[in-house]
Parts: structure tokens; C-alpha cells; sequence
């Protein structure tokens, strides 16, 4: 049967880009314990609004760990303490009665706040549009088995292909690097036989993108563990090994002196 | 309130539009690679390694500290004088004396140089780029050493600095410093307890410094085969021992009498 | 009146390509001079829109989310269908086209459908090109599986996330196009109303969900790819923030509005937990492969499910369908659960769910096994639940899933306001009264990569030498005035209930009238709730805080005031179809055994229905199907 648990919240609230945040405590009472992280913050939501005050405001969508928009700080950890776990797919039967929770959103220069728990993520789509993408407009491509990827291949970029765009990586870094995204989208297309055109060129463009709003990586490797897809930093080293030789072999210039 | 005015088409303002570093234009090499983060942290790694091989045989080179006196053409000689001038007359008929020396001095001030300044702009970029938690954070990957990085390559840099005062340049005032007195200099500096600790916090914090140092710099060249990802965290330990053990060995020596100077040893 | 479905004549094969040879064409020149809005960047919109800007068209693209990736495109799992035939297992481009037909239960227009099933393929080489990590096998040509009780293995699959591969794709080639200067990307922009002048699409009215800021955007046409409205039924597999507004918001400035009582509802879905629950997850259909579904016989029954013995358990599927057994499709599954439930068979704590049983499986087949087909299934129902599926077996219900119903559109996907077309979700065009497993991705692709690049072009192409509305004129500043209008009337409406609590109520009246089974006396008690609700809604809704700021509830407040007046014309439309289709079953219609029975003579038309003001009932227009090519028959799993 499902418990009831007692929980003491301190939530981030701040209430707009320019505003100071500052932390405020809730006590939320008879939380289910099947309810998930989010229910649990809709509850309190609930009550808030019937007592006239302004509900928390967070991110959130999907609700089943593949959207990418739901991720605040708990307890110190980007996405709570489970491992491989996005925030809306944490359950509060990992909890106890009697808890402190304390709420508060992704940091970071590139991400401010915009209201309470939401902040503004978007230059990971400026990384991506820099040069995350295989040029191929519609109608030119080949027939789909022209072109054989081995299995292991197909495997190895699906698994960095399968970052949600969070940002927790950028969240849980010390540096706020945004290695751990940019790397995962890069191998993804670095790895296919069909990213091979681009491959020098996508590489220098993201990274220097990356660099112009997040830090610079030193390995501390809190990244993957914050990860709800538990992206490998392996990606992270590949980045870096395609970008040195996309400067080394400073492909623009060739053939042109 | 009154409503406000339609915007025009323009794409809203949004943190994106605002980054919080300009794309400057691209040097020549490569120079080019030095303008960017990744690749200051691939100059750090090269020059990271390049210090760390000095940082070996220099130790190695210090072992002939416990080597006492031997004979050479004759005469007694400490063994670590002896090493320490051959060090000066490397490839002599070749060279003139000093000069590969100073070659090799001149690649491990540019490797110092450049790793410090690449650690000094990383950390300051970072430090633009970070927002602090207000709250407690709860590190599950994130060590002591890698956390402490551009603390403990500070306090490196400050010990090298007193340390070439005390022992290249003689400056410390109270040791009678004397140019190619190498097994006399150490003692006579070490034998003193407050420079000994200082040397012992030194080379831990070097330690340190190299536990992560050598972990992240595979990474940071790119260097990744999961064949042998797994000994980058033993080697980096090993590493970190070895320098540890090697040079805090020689300050407690000296303090215990097990390397010592005796002048009567060198007349006799 | 009903405009012209425009379906070109000749062989159904070559219906496509004659049209495509005989509609207007905008010279490449020329392209740049129209300017073309794109609501909605999953995969219908980011397909479009990338394809609009690569040909040269100026794209404005426009989203709610904070980045275009996170269209709810991104949470399918299971696949896409292509009639590649890889797998020379008899599959064809007719085959897939008379599946669908069949599948949709004749109730889909057999040339938009011929059209999908033909560039079905194109999408594939297509998404591949692009990087899309679709599984391999060992020697790297695509693996295939067979899906939703097909015949054949024409499934692609990227593990369990293959909707967000493609959506990825999708949204990297926009986002090339977003680099290139052609698409203007307008995230956390909702569009809240559609600027009609002379009866035109000519632009959009949105506000700037961070600012409050209410922007006007005029263009040369608007394309609508924005989703469905699964989230009527409040609990669903939609993601929160899935709604209809920009779609009603055009059904209100005259677009018609079709079939929308024709809704999927999925029969394995982790069951509600308690009042607080938000939305339903999904559990791949495939479990039902391998899972035994059962309901105590005893409805008193106390003891665990592994205590109770084999004779007092009632495994409904098999007995009533012993050729198709546990496999029977979608609509049926589903259906039977409720039957289950509501004799108060149920299980769980609230009663409100069926068992799945692997214990069989696992004997069988041993739990390497099943761990190796299932185990991030397993894992992601233990997580949710807390309980282990290989010890105890799954709850399960069916849960609201897909809308087959949407915006009117022709053969060239324009909505019956000129200027405006929809694409993907939003439109009701392929998949009849019932889509099948794995070809809701393939539409929205179809849509947005091989239709609308083409069709746009028959619409643009006499526009040439106009500019865009001014979004001066006095079109766009009545509308604006309109919404800032509804906006200022929530805040200051200063009732006593969230908007939350009346779209949960809302829920609960579609879910309980307008779900898996529908009747005369529960469709008109439904109207007449919904217009009670509906009413307290505007006089009791709370809407804190203000306009110049992120505002959920505000948000909210716009979107469940749509999806009142859309469950009304659902229970409507539901009431007027007195026949069982599909996803569509009216309890007065059925077969002796209880199977769902069409009425072709009455019913085989799709019903598009004109607004007439907020307290009009709609007017129906029907658009008669006829069926050249796939012969009706009643479908039978017995
Ligand atoms: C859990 C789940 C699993 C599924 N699995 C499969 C499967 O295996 N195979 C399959 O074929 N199909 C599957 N489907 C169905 C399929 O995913 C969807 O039908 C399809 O992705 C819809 O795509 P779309 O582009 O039409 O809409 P969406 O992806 O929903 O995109 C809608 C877009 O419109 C925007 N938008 C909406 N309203 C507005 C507005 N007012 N203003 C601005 N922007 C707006 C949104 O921001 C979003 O970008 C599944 C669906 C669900 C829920
Ligand atoms: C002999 C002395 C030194 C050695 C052997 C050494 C070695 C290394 C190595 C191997 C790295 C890893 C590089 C990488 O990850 O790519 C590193 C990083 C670093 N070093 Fe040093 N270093 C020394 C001195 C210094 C000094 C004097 C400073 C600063 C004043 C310093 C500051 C740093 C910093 C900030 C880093 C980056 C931390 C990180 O990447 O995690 N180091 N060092
Ligand atoms: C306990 C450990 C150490 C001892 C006993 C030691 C001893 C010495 C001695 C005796 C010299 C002088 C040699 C000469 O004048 O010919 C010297 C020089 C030097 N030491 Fe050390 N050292 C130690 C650790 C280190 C460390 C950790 C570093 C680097 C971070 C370092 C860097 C240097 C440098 C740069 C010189 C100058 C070399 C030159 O003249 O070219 N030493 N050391
Ligand atoms: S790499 Fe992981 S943590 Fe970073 S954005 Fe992707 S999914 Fe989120
Ligand atoms: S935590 Fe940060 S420092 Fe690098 S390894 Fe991960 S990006
Ligand atoms: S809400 Fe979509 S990933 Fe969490």
C-alpha cells in the first residue's frame, strides 16, 4: 500500500530573468508515494494556488524521460540521486517521510533563470545549429541500404545519438562545459559513414560555438553521472582528438595556397 | 495595462543571442589551435607531459643524493655534483658547454609558461562561465584533485619559485649557497625542518596535482580506446606515488641524517 | 458547402504524379519573395520547414517548447513503416496503402493514402542520409520488424526511441536551414490565433510565453503542424503541454474541423495511481507478445495475484478470441479491458487495471530471455510502479494515445480557409477511424517532406508580386486585441479553482462518455456537462500572477478553454456517427458477439464540421468516400 510522506521543501524562487531568487520553504504534507517528482511539485502547486500564492514554476513535458525539458538541482545533484534517471521519472518512494528537499535550477552563465525552477537553454541549439546536422535536403539521398553501416557503428552513435538535450551535463559540470552534449551530438554524426563529408568542418564549428557560451571541460566526469542517459565521456575525447586534427589538417585551406 | 506593441518579425531575445565570449577571427597555425579552449587544454596536456617527464628525472637525477661520495679521475666527488655538471656539459664537444642545457631549460620555461597561462585563461573562462549553487552540491565523480587543480598548480608554482631561489640561484640568505655544491646546497637547505615541510606539502600537493593531471590529459588529447581506458586511473595513481614517494623521501632523509654533507669526506 | 478534396483523377498509381506534374510550380527565383509560416517543429513542422527553406522559401518557425526538439514527436518508440520490402517478405507499396486502408476502417481517402504508402520509401532513404542510427544488422544493411499485428516486417526502429531519431533529423536539418538564414526560428512562441482577411490565411497572432509579449506575424501562408489533442482526455501518453489550440484557434476563423471523434486509445499503458496522477505512460505493444492478460473470475478477490489459482483466473482475450488471442488489435484490447473493469474485475489498489503475466514467458522461454526482449520495459514499469514484473505481473490499462480526427484538409493539404494547411497529427488525412502501429511518424514525414513542398507551391505561385498583410492592418490588430482581451479577462477573473482542476474534470467527462465505448444518453449527458463546466470554468477559473512573465496557468488557462469547446464537438460528432468504426465504437452498434459494426450505407463520409460561434452548435458537411481500389469488408479476430 502506498505510504504518505511529510516533506520539507526549499525552492528556488525568483521571479523573473533580472529578479534576486532567493530560497523559500514549503511543508508539503501527504505526498503519495507513487507520485513522481513532478506530482509531487504539481501537489504543492495545487495547494499553492488555492492559498492565492503564485504556483512554482518548472520545467516539464513529456513526463517520460525523452524530452529532454524537465532537470533541476535535488539535493545537490542535477536530476536527483538516481542514476540514469531524468527528474520526471523520479518517484518519491526514493524518498522518506521527513525529508528536507532542496530545489533549485540549472546554473550556469549560458542557461539564466528565467522564472523559479525554468531556465533558458537554448544555446545547445545554437550548437546544433552551427553544425549538428548531415547536409542531405530533401529528396537527394540514396537509396537507404546503399550505403552499409556495420552494426557496431550503428550501435555506437545511437548510443551518444541518445542524449535528450537536458542539459544536466552542462548543470552538474563545476566548469558548466557543455562538453558532454556537444561531444554526444558530434559522435553521433562522426561515427556514420555518412557524416564522413562533414566531419572536420562540424567538428570545428561546434566547438567553437560550445566555446562561446559554456566553459572549457577538465574531466571531472560529473557530467555522465548526472546524465539521465549515462552518455559516455569517451565522446568527449573523440570530440577533442577531431578537433585537433581538424586544425592540424586545416582542411579550408587545402589545395588553395 | 495597455497592451504592448506588435513586434516587428524579429527572432525574440534569448540567453543564445547573448553569448558571454566573441568569436574572434582565426589565427594562422597554430596559433589557431591555442585561441580555443579545446585547444589550450591539448597545449596543457602536451606541456603537462613535457613537466612531468622533467618531473621524473629530476627525481631519478635527485636518487644520486643518497649516493654519497665516489671517485672520479681520481678525486672524490659527490656523486649528485658530478651528475649535476655533467648535466652542464652534455654533448660538450658538440655544443659548447651549457648550451644544450640551456636548450633544455629554454623547452621546460616555454612548457611552464605556456601551461600556467593556458591554466590561468581556462580558469578565468570557466569562472565567466559558471553560476554558483546556492546550495550544498553533492559531487559523486568530482575529486579532491580534480576539483583543486588550479590550487595545488599554484602552490607548485610558488614552491618552484622559492625553490629555485633557494637552490639555482642561492637567494635564501642563511644556507651558504655555494655554485656546484649541489649534495652541500640540499643539506644545508633541508636540514632546516621549515624548509624540509615546506618541500614535503610541495611535492604532496604535486602529487595531487598529478593524480588528476594524468587521468585528464588522455582525454584532453584524445586519447580513448575502451581496450585501456581502465589503467589511465592506475597509471595516473602510479605516477602520483612515485613522484610522491620519490620526492618527499629526499627532505626527510636529510632531516634523518640518511643523506648528509660532509666536507671531510671530499679532502680525505 | 464543402470545398473540392481535389484528388486528382487516373489510376490510383499514378494519381500522385500526375498531380505533381499538373499543379503550378514557383520558380526558384521567385521563391524567396513568399515568406511562409510554420506552426510547430515536430516532425511534420521541422521536416517542412527544412524543406521550405532549402528550396529557398523564407520560413518563420514557430514552437511553445524551448527548443524544437522536444515536439512530442520525440516520445514514440516503437517505429516507422516504409514499404521498402527489404525484407522480400511480399511487401509493397499496395500493400502498405491497403493495410492502412483496412486498418483505418474504410474510413480514409483512398488517394491520400496510395500517396503515403508511396513516399513512404523516399522517407527512409531520407532519414537515413541524415544519420538517423536506424538498427543494422551484422552486415549494415537495415533491420526491420514486424509491428502491430502487421504481415509483414516493414518496421524501422532506432532501439526504443526511434521518434526521437527521427525527430532529431528532422530538427538538425531545420536547424542547417536556421544557419543558413532561411528559417527564423521563434521558440517558446505560442500561437494563439490565426489572422484571417478575405478570407485568407494571411498570419498569426502569438504570444511570447517568457515576456507575455503578443506579436503579429504575416506571411504568404501558414502551415499548421501542430500535434493532436489527445490531451483532451487530461491523462494520456501526451506530453504535458500537448494541446489544440492553434488548430481550434483556426477552426474558429472557418477552418473545418474533422472526425474528431475518432480518438486511439491504447491498450497497454501503466494504469493511474490516484487523483494526482498527471499523464499515462506507454508500454510497447510488443509485450503483448509474450504477456498473458487476465482479471481475477471473483471480483471480491483479496489474494495476491500469484495466490490466486489457475481456474479462478479469467483470461478474457484468449477465451473470446482464440484464434488472435492476447493479439488482437488496438481498439479491441482496449475495449474488452473496460469490460473487464467495469464489472469490477479490476485489479490494483484502485481496481482500475488488468494483469499482464509473464510467468508463463519466463517459464517458457526463461527470464534471460524476456530480460533480453524486455528488460528496459521492465525496468521503466518498475520504476514508475515500484513493482518487479518478473516476480509480479503488470497492471496495465488502456490509455488515450493518437487523434486520428484533425483539421479538414485536400489533397494538397490545405484546411478549407485558402492559405492555411495542416500537416501531421493536426490533420485528420490517413488513418481513417484507427491508425496503425508505426504510421503516424511516416505521415508527418510524408506531410512535411514529399507533400506540402510541392502542393504549397500550387497555392503560392498566383501570389507572386504580393506582399505579406501588413501586420498593421486592421486584421491582425483585431485580433490582437482579442487576445489580449482573453487574456486580461483570466487574470482578472479572480475565481476560486486552477485551470488544472477544471481540464482534470474535463477529463474525466470525455474519458467517461466520449472513451472506448460511446452511447447515445452518455454523448448527450457529455454535452451537457461539458457546458456546465465550461461555464463555472469562466466564471470560477484562478489565474495568479501576470502577463509579462512566464505564466503556466495562463498558459494553461487558453489551452483548456479550447479543449471545452473541442470535447463538445467531439461528443457531437460522436452522437451524429451512429455506427461503430474503428476507434469509434457505439454501444448501439455492434455486432451480435459484441464486435464493432460500420453502417457503410450511412456513414462512409468524413464529417468536417464549421464553427458557428461559441453557442452554436456546429454545422456537419460530410465528404462522401468512395473506395475504387480496396473492397469493404467487417473485420473479424474471432
Ligand atoms: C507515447 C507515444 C508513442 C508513439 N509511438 C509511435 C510509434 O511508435 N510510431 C508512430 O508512427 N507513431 C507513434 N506515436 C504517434 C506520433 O508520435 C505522433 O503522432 C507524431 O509524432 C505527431 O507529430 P507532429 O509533428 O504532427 O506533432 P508533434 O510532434 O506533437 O509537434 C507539435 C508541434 O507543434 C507545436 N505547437 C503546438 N501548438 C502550438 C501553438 N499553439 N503554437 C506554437 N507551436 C505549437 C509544438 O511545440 C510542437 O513543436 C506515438 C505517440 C505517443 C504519444
Ligand atoms: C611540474 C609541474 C606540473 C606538472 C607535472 C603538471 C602536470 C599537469 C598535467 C599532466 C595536467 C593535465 C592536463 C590535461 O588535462 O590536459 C595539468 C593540468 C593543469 N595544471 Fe599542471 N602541472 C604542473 C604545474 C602546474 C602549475 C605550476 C600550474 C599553475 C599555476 C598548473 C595548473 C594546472 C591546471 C589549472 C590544470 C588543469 C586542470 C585540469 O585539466 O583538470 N600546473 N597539469
Ligand atoms: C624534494 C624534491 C626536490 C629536490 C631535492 C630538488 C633538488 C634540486 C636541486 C638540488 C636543484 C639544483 C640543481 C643545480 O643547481 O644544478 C634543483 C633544480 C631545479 N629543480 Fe628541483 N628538486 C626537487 C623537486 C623539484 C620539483 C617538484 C620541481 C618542479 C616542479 C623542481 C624543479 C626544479 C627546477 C626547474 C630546477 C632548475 C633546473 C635547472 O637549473 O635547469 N624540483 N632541484
Ligand atoms: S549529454 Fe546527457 S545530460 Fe547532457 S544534455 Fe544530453 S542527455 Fe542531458
Ligand atoms: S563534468 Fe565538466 S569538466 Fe568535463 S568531464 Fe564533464 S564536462
Ligand atoms: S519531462 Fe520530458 S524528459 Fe523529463
Amino acid at each position: 500500500m502506498s505510504r504518505k510522506l511529510n516533506l520539507t521543501l526549499s525552492i528556488w524562487r525568483q521571479d523573473g530573468p533580472a529578479a534576486n531568487g532567493r530560497f523559500e520553504t514549503y511543508q508539503a504534507k501527504g505526498i503519495p508515494d507513487d507520485a513522481s517528482f513532478l506530482e509531487m511539485l504539481d501537489i504543492v502547486n495545487e495547494g499553492l494556488i488555492e492559498d492565492g500564492q503564485l504556483p512554482i514554476e518548472f520545467p516539464h513535458d513529456c513526463r517520460e524521460g525523452i524530452c529532454g525539458t524537465c532537470g533541476v538541482m535535488i539535493n545537490g545533484r542535477a536530476h536527483g540521486q538516481e542514476k540514469g534517471t531524468a527528474t520526471c521519472q523520479l518517484h518519491m518512494r526514493k524518498f522518506n517521510d521527513g525529508d528536507t528537499i532542496v530545489i533549485e535550477p540549472w546554473r550556469a552563465a549560458a542557461f539564466p533563470v528565467i522564472r523559479d525552477l525554468v531556465v533558458d537553454r537554448s544555446p545547445l541549439d545554437r550548437i546544433v545549429e552551427s553544425g549538428g546536422y548531415i547536409t542531405a535536403p530533401t529528396g537527394s539521398a540514396p537509396d537507404a541500404n546503399e550505403i552499409p553501416v556495420p552494426k557496431d557503428v550503428a550501435d555506437s552513435a545511437m548510443d551518444a545519438a541518445a542524449c535528450i538535450g537536458c542539459g544536466a551535463c552542462v548543470a552538474a559540470c563545476p566548469n558548466s562545459a557543455a562538453q558532454l552534449f556537444t561531444s554526444a551530438k558530434l559522435w553521433h554524426l562522426n561515427a556514420l559513414p555518412q557524416g564522413q563529408a562533414e566531419r572536420f568542418r562540424r567538428t570545428e564549428a561546434m566547438v567553437e560555438t560550445m566555446e562561446q557560451f559554456f566553459g572549457s571541460c577538465t574531466n571531472h566526469g560529473e557530467c555522465t553521472e548526472a546524465c539521465p542517459k549515462e552518455i559516455s565521456q569517451d565522446f568527449i575525447a573523440y570530440m577533442n582528438r577531431d578537433y585537433i586534427k581538424s586544425k592540424v589538417a586545416n582542411r579550408r585551406m587545402a589545395g588553395r595556397s | 495595462m495597455a497592451a504592448p506593441a506588435a513586434a516587428r518579425d524579429s527572432q525574440p531575445a534569448r540567453s543564445a543571442d547573448r553569448p558571454i565570449r566573441a568569436k574572434g577571427r582565426q589565427a594562422p597555425f597554430p596559433l589557431s589551435l591555442y585561441q580555443t579552449a579545446v585547444g589550450k587544454k591539448w597545449v596543457m596536456a602536451v606541456t603537462g607531459i613535457m613537466l612531468l617527464g622533467f618531473v621524473l628525472f629530476h627525481m631519478f637525477g635527485n636518487i644520486k643524493l643518497y649516493l654519497g661520495v665516489i671517485e672520479h679521475n681520481g678525486e672524490p666527488i659527490y656523486d649528485i655534483d658530478l651528475y649535476a655538471e655533467g648535466l652542464r656539459e652534455l654533448l660538450t664537444p658538440i655544443f659548447p658547454r651549457t648550451w644544450l642545457l640551456w636548450l633544455l631549460r629554454g623547452g621546460l620555461i616555454a612548457a611552464f609558461v605556456l601551461h600556467i597561462h593556458s591554466a590561468y585563461s581556462l580558469t578565468r573562462m570557466n569562472a565567466v562561465a559558471n553560476v554558483a549553487y546556492q546550495s550544498k552540491r553533492d559531487w559523486l565523480a568530482a575529486n579532491f584533485a580534480s576539483r583543486s587543480m588550479r590550487y595545488t598548480g599554484i602552490i607548485v608554482l610558488a614552491y618552484l619559485i622559492f625553490h629555485l631561489a633557494d637552490l639555482t640561484w642561492g637567494w635564501i640568505p642563511s644556507t651558504d649557497w655555494e655554485r656546484g655544491e649541489v649534495q652541500a646546497n640540499v643539506v644545508n637547505s633541508l636540514s632546516n625542518p621549515i624548509v624540509a615541510i615546506i618541500y614535503i606539502v610541495a611535492n604532496v600537493m604535486l602529487a595531487v596535482h598529478i593524480y588528476h593531471g594524468v587521468y585528464s590529459m588522455f582525454q584532453s588529447l584524445g586519447i580513448n580506446n575502451p581496450n585501456y581506458n581502465n589503467v589511465r586511473r592506475g597509471l595516473a595513481t602510479a605516477l602520483a606515488i612515485i613522484i610522491l614517494i620519490g620526492n618527499v623521501s629526499f627532505p626527510i632523509a636529510v632531516l634523518t641524517g640518511i643523506i648528509d654533507y660532509d666536507p671531510s669526506l671530499l679532502s680525505g | 458547402m464543402l470545398p473540392d478534396s481535389h484528388v486528382p483523377n487516373g489510376p490510383m498509381a499514378d494519381k500522385w504524379d500526375n498531380h505533381k506534374f499538373d499543379i503550378k510550380l514557383v520558380n526558384p527565383a521567385n521563391k524567396r519573395k513568399f515568406k511562409i509560416i510554420v506552426v510547430g517543429t515536430g516532425l511534420a513542422g521541422a521536416s517542412a520547414a527544412a524543406t521550405f527553406g532549402e528550396l529557398g522559401y523564407n520560413v518563420h518557425a514557430f514552437t511553445f517548447h524551448d527548443s524544437p526538439r522536444r515536439a512530442h514527436s520525440i516520445a514514440a518508440q516503437g517505429g516507422i513503416n516504409a514499404a521498402k520490402n527489404y525484407q522480400n517478405d511480399g511487401d509493397s507499396i499496395y500493400r502498405l496503402f491497403y493495410d492502412t486502408v483496412k486498418g483505418g476502417d474504410y474510413r480514409s481517402r483512398e488517394a491520400n493514402v496510395y500517396r503515403l504508402a508511396q513516399v513512404s520509401v523516399n522517407i527512409i532513404d531520407q532519414m537515413t542520409a541524415q544519420g538517423v542510427p536506424f538498427a543494422r544488422e551484422y552486415g549494415g544493411l537495415l533491420d526491420n520488424r514486424s509491428f502491430g499485428g502487421a504481415q509483414v516486417s516493414r518496421t524501422f526502429y532506432a532501439r526504443g526511441q526511434t521518434g526521437q531519431q527521427l525527430l532529431l533529423g528532422a530538427y538538425q536539418q531545420m536547424m542547417r536551414q536556421v544557419h543558413e538564414g532561411k528559417v527564423t526560428l521563434h521558440t517558446q512562441t505560442e500561437m494563439v490565433d490565426l489572422v484571417v482577411k478575405e478570407g485568407r490565411a494571411v498570419g498569426i497572432v502569438c504570444r511570447d510565453l517568457i515576456t507575455g509579449e503578443i506579436t503579429s506575424h504575416s506571411a504568404h501562408a501558414v502551415v499548421l503542424a501542430t500535434g493532436g489533442y489527445g490531451n483532451v482526455f487530461y491523462l494520456s501518453t501526451n506530453a504535458m503541454a500537448c494541446n489544440v489550440t492553434a488548430a481550434w484557434r483556426a477552426h474558429r476563423k472557418g477552418a473545418y474541423f474533422a472526425n474528431p471523434c475518432y480518438t486511439q486509445i491504447h491498450p497497454t499503458c501503466i494504469p493511474a495511481s490516484d487523483e494526482f496522477q498527471s499523464k499515462l505512460t506507454l508500454m510497447s505493444e510488443s509485450l503483448r507478445n509474450d504477456g498473458r492478460i487476465w482479471v481475477p473470475r471473483n471480483p471480491d478477490e483479496t489474494r495476491r495475484a500469484r495466490d490466486i489459482p489457475e481456474a479462478e483466473r479469467y483470461y478474457y482475450l484468449e477465451e473470446k478470441y482464440p484464434s488472435f488471442g492476447n493479439l488482437v488489435p488496438r481498439d479491441v484490447a482496449s475495449r474488452n479491458a473496460k469490460t473487464v473493469v467495469d464489472q469490477g474485475l479490476g485489479v490494483g489498489p484502485l481496481k482500475n487495471g488488468v494483469y499482464l503475466d509473464f510467468a508463463d514467458a519466463i517459464a517458457r522461454d526463461g527470464r534471460d530471455k524476456i530480460e533480453e526482449r524486455y528488460g528496459n520495459l521492465f525496468q521503466m514499469y518498475d520504476r514508475i510502479t515500484g513493482e518487479d514484473p518478473y516476480s509480479v505481473p503488470m497492471r496495465i490499462y488502456p490509455a488515450t494515445h493518437y487523434t486520428m480526427g484533425g483539421l479538414w484538409v485536400d489533397y494538397n493539404l490545405m484546411t478549407t480557409i485558402p492559405g492555411c494547411f495542416s500537416a501531421g497529427e493536426a490533420n485528420f488525412s490517413d488513418h481513417g477511424a484507427n491508425r496503425l502501429g508505426a504510421s503516424a511518424l511516416m505521415q508527418g514525414l510524408a506531410d512535411g517532406y514529399f507533400v506540402l513542398p510541392y502542393t504549397i507551391g500550387d497555392y503560392l505561385a498566383p501570389l507572386l508580386g504580393t506582399d505579406p498583410v501588413s501586420i498593421d492592418d486592421p486584421a491582425f490588430i483585431q485580433v490582437e486585441a482579442d487576445v489580449q482581451g482573453q487574456i486580461q479577462r483570466f487574470l482578472s477573473l479572480g475565481g476560486t479553482r486552477s485551470p488544472e482542476y477544471f481540464h482534470r474534470e474535463l477529463g474525466k467527462i470525455i474519458w467517461e462518455h466520449i472513451g472506448m465505448a460511446r452511447d447515445r444518453n452518455g454523448l448527450e449527458k457529455a454535452i451537457s456537462e461539458i457546458r456546465a463546466l465550461r461555464d463555472e470554468f469562466w466564471s470560477d477559473v484562478r489565474v495568479l500572477g501576470t502577463n509579462e512573465s512566464l505564466n503556466s496557468s495562463l498558459e494553461k488557462a487558453g489551452r483548456v478553454a479550447d479543449f471545452f469547446e473541442l470535447g463538445e464537438l467531439m461528443a457531437r460528432d460522436a452522437l451524429d456517427r451512429e455506427e461503430s468504426c474503428g476507434g469509434h465504437f457505439r454501444v448501439e452498434s455492434q455486432t451480435p458477439e459484441g464486435e464493432a459494426l460500420r453502417d457503410d450505407e450511412n456513414f462512409a463520409h468524413v464529417s468536417a464540421w464549421e464553427w458557428n460561434g461559441p453557442d452554436t452548435p456546429q454545422t456537419k458537411h460530410a465528404e462522401e468516400l468512395t473506395f475504387e481500389e480496396v473492397a469493404l469488408t467487417q473485420r473479424s479476430y474471432k
